[in-house]
């Protein structure tokens, strides 16, 4: 095989699974992960593979790969170009990845390997199946980082993965995929470690790589805007079926099955954004909306331009400067921001757990900061905290009964009966059975442990609840489950909420509220209708544009909007 | 599949399928329950307890502890005459040896000894490293320092040495087993205080521990309730292996004269004291011998149980009865071609000089596949 050997001829089928099932011997029984899949991807085209966790999306894609583990068991029909997968031995599969079939990771960070420099990286897959040596295969890797988009890509191939940003690693690691022409590309969720605006360079590149070089793309995702920019079929997977196959306009606009409607109907949707005229007229309206509702508000947090230093080696990195907001009860304030941008230093810092270097910070009028022993453990009564990933978030060894009542016991809260009345009352405000107060984290799942950590961070009856990122780790339909018990739980127990997100729909759906940030400056604030609809500032208008809505016709419309904002001709 | 309800009939949500699954589970198992699960279907390490407690059980009982009498009817310290020169007999299960003792007592009486040694060195030992490891992983910086700075003193002068300079000033409390233990503990803790202090500087940055930081719990209590028994595994399996390896410093050391003195006796002072006698009568050298073999070994597969058990990772393979419940799905998987048949397969298919169309494998069951010509590395 060389370079310039043939590309599959567009619409020629490249990837063909028939009847695909896998099930993984587990214990004395199996377990069914997939159950009779058809799927066909042809050249130049972008398939999505549409599902939530546990739905079999990615045990389809380690199948095509030949990857799956030894504990898995197979039938049916995986073609990669002609070539039968299932079965296969392994030297042979060998010989079809990169040449025939490869992959693009999710997490660029681990794709990568940190001790070998890029080139190395770049030209081992073309070593290996003998197609370039030496100077004819760095040339051809410096070649395909061009293609991807890294500038002067000749001294940079040299550097080692860590010297790159993250979206361009994430190129790199497409660069790798492409090193040997493959034919079929598995992308497994390729942008979801990613930020949303670089997001949309990266899935810029991807739909120009299928134009050009005629690859037939598999994408793997649970992000239905990321569906509505790329794809031109859709497979919905749930529990291991295939629910519905079509067009992506069938799907998106007229599912048909119940689980499609309600996973689409789950979607946060961020609508109505005037993002490239100023609707002078809508804005003023929104900001008195704002104003009149800022009456009679008890206000519980305070941050008046604080600043918060990290201690490196070299003295200290200000990760965050000149931040102030202000929370009442009952309202929901969103710190929002890509990584880097200080929102979750500034959480930090409110619940206590790193100090403010400069301005003032107070919660019910007191300087957490300033108070010391007794004093702070008090004033600490009155922050709940809801983390990101509610995996690590409960000691897997604590039953749910104590990880719930564990503040009370810190504070010496009650005896141990209204200990245990207390938890239960708050498992039935979340929704929960009474009978999980006996069973351990690992038997639930994401969304109900995520439930149970809301419950914990209640049981003291907090006056702020601090929600850094809490549904980030979840499924769509279960996030939504997850907001909408917030929502009510807030009405019901009037706590003041700072919400940190980086999902400016969720933020939409939640928050009275939002502080934009962008490496520790805030960029805009003010009532949510205002920022989120009649954005002023330019980096609040492309984060917006780059989100992708779950809407094929509306998001080529935003595309290309974001386009003329960068400057940047539409392709 | 475990779930009988159509997406259709719970209004097709992921969250209310799973609510139902949870309001469906009847029994609830913690961590502690599944591990023990494990730990019992593990053969070895069942074997090797069983094996253990019954050796407890006739140290204990045959010869007595603590002034009650046993089961057996001579005593370790009275003389008499010996029998056809002290062969292992009906009367003497162990023979006896050169003075007209009853050897089985005097085994018995040695491995209680040697048992009492080694459990408290496991004990003391696991406590102090535990504990100083996890203090250091917590609270890190100079603490942290000093703490493994000690550890490494520990590392670098030979245990022998330690224990042989500790035997020689206090010469006279020494021959206690029980000070000899816990002694032995005292410098035994440095190499689990390292492992503990690794995983625990790991395990403080799960946001659990942040949560109780944010919640205003106490250093102690984030160590006590979540940091130390978040480490069990580690250290269940280490303090098993330092039981095992204190019965056989524990005869070194007695061996050298530098441990249990008598009257006591104990496994490695019966075969020190009658390393002579090996030619004319070798059960005074085997029985003591087999004795510490036992318990080192059963010691060890337990340690090796519980390590499975705590790391179930453990390279799944598929089993007939797993093919049964496949088949159930659909799943017929068909026998895997041999090394010798898959190049005759290939050989016939270079002859046709083509790629191999679908189906023509037909279903395979992937994991049957000999994996051990395979490389690996991918």
């Amino acid at each position: 095989m060389s370079h310039t050997r043939e590309s599959a001829k567009r619409g020629e089928v490249v990837l063909d699974i028939r009847d695909l099932k896998v099930a993984f011997a587990s214990g004395d029984d199996a377990k069914l992960a997939v159950n009779g899949l058809d799927l066909q991807v042809k050249a130049g085209e972008v398939v999505a593979l549409v599902g939530e966790s546990g739905s079999g999306k990615s045990v389809t894609s380690l199948s095509t790969m030949g990857l799956l583990p030894p504990n898995a068991m197979v039938s049916g029909s995986v073609e990669v170009t002609g070539h039968q997968v299932i079965g296969l031995p392994e030297e042979r599969m060998r010989k079809l990845r990169a040449t025939e079939i490869a992959m693009v990771f999710q997490e660029p960070m681990t794709a990568l390997n940190p001790v070998l420099t890029v080139e190395r990286q770049l030209t081992e897959a073309l070593e290996t199946h003998n197609l370039a040596f030496g100077q004819a295969a760095r040339d051809r890797a410096i070649s395909l980082l061009e293609r991807v988009g890294i500038p002067d890509a000749a001294k940079r191939i040299k550097q080692y993965p860590h010297q790159f940003s993250g979206g361009q690693r994430q190129r790199i690691v497409i660069a790798m995929a492409l090193t040997c022409e493959p034919k079929v590309i598995i992308a497994d969720e390729p942008t979801t470690a990613l930020d949303v605006t670089v997001q949309a360079d990266v899935l810029d590149l991807l739909r120009e790589l299928k134009d050009d070089l005629g690859v037939g793309i598999l994408l793997i995702t649970h992000n239905m805007g990321v569906v509505a920019d790329m794809a031109d079929r859709v497979s919905v997977m749930f529990m291991g079926d295939l629910v519905e196959e079509g067009t992506v306009q069938e799907i998106l606009y007229r599912p048909q099955h119940p689980y499609t409607q309600a996973l689409l109907a789950a979607v946060p949707r961020l609508t109505d954004v005037a993002l490239t005229h100023d609707d002078e007229a809508g804005r003023l309206e929104a900001e008195r909306a704002g104003a009149a509702e800022a009456k009679g508000r008890e206000v519980v947090l305070s941050a008046k331009s604080i600043a918060i230093d990290y201690k490196v080696k070299s003295g200290t990195f200000r990760a965050a400067e000149g931040v102030s907001f202000d929370v009442a009860a009952g309202e929901t304030t969103a710190l929002v921001g890509e990584s880097g941008s200080g929102k979750s230093t500034v959480a930090k810092a409110v619940l206590g757990l790193l100090p403010t270097a400069a301005g003032e910070l107070r919660v019910q009028g007191r300087d957490l900061a300033s108070l010391k022993g007794k004093e702070a453990k008090l004033a600490r009564r009155a922050i709940g905290v809801v983390f990101q990933d509610p995996a690590a978030s409960l000691d897997p060894r604590f039953p749910i009964g104590e990880c719930i009542m564990e503040p009370m016991v810190v504070h010496k809260v009650g005896t141990k009966a209204e200990r245990v009345a207390r938890a239960m009352e708050l498992l039935a405000a979340v929704k929960l059975p009474a009978d999980v107060l006996n069973r351990y984290p690992h038997e639930l799942s994401g969304g109900q442990k995520q439930r149970v950590g809301i419950a914990r961070a209640l049981v003291l009856d907090p006056s702020v609840l601090i929600a850094d990122e809490p549904t980030s780790a979840l499924d769509v339909s279960v996030q939504a489950t997850v907001l909408e018990m917030l929502k009510e739980i807030q009405a019901d127990f009037g706590f003041a909420c700072l919400f940190v997100s980086h999902d400016l729909a969720v933020v939409d759906h939640l928050a009275d509220n939002v502080v934009v940030m962008k490496r520790g400056q805030v960029v805009e604030q003010g009532p949510t209708e205002r920022v989120l609809h009649f954005p002023q500032e330019d980096y609040t208008k492309e984060l917006l544009a780059a989100a992708p809505v779950p809407d094929p016709d509306a998001q080529k419309v935003r595309r290309e909007a974001r386009h003329r904002l960068l400057g940047i001709g539409t392709s | 599949m475990n779930t009988p309800e159509t997406p259709e009939a719970l209004g097709a949500s992921v969250a209310a399928v799973e609510d139902a699954q949870l309001a469906a589970k009847q029994d609830s198992l913690s961590q502690g329950r599944l591990v023990w699960r494990r730990f019992i279907r593990h053969k070895p390490a069942m074997i090797s307890a069983a094996v253990l407690v019954l050796l407890i059980i006739v140290s204990m009982t045959s010869i007595g502890i603590f002034g009650i009498k046993g089961w057996w009817p001579y005593d370790f310290k009275t003389t008499s005459v010996s029998i056809n020169g002290g062969v292992p007999s009906a009367q003497h299960w162990f023979g006896q040896e050169d003075i007209g003792r009853d050897y089985f007592a005097l085994v018995m009486s040695g491995t209680q000894v040697s048992l009492i040694v080694a459990f408290l060195v496991g004990i003391s030992g696991t406590v102090l490293g535990t504990l100083l490891g996890a203090i250091a992983g917590y609270y890190r910086g100079w603490i942290d320092s000093i703490i493994m700075r000690i550890a490494d003193i520990f590392f670098v002068i030979p245990l022998l040495l330690i224990a042989a300079i500790v035997a020689k000033t206090a010469s006279g409390a020494i021959s206690s087993p029980w000070f000899l233990g816990i002694m032995l503990g005292v410098v035994s803790w440095a190499g689990l205080a390292r492992l503990v202090r690794a995983q625990v500087l790991t395990l403080r940055e799960r946001e659990y521990v942040e949560a109780a930081r944010a919640m205003g719990a106490s250093s102690w209590r984030i160590i006590l309730k979540h940091l130390i028994p978040n480490c069990i595994g580690t250290v269940l399996v280490n303090a098993t292996l330092a039981t095992a390896s204190a019965v056989l410093l524990e005869t070194s050391l007695s061996f050298l004269g530098f441990g249990v003195k008598a009257p006591d006796s104990s496994l490695g002072l019966l075969i020190s004291q009658y390393q002579n006698s090996f030619t004319t009568r070798p059960w005074l050298f085997w029985w003591p011998g087999l004795i510490i073999l036992i318990i080192a070994l059963s010691v060890n597969f337990i340690g090796d149980g519980l390590r499975d058990a705590f790391d179930p990772r453990q390279s799944g393979r598929v089993k007939k009865r797993n093919l049964a419940a496949a088949a159930l799905m659909g799943i017929r998987p068909i026998p895997v071609p041999t090394t010798a048949e898959r190049a005759e397969l290939a050989a016939r298919e270079r002859a046709a000089s083509g790629p191999p169309r679908g189906g023509a494998a037909g279903p395979v069951d992937a994991a049957e596949t000999e994996r051990t010509d395979e490389e690996e590395g991918r």
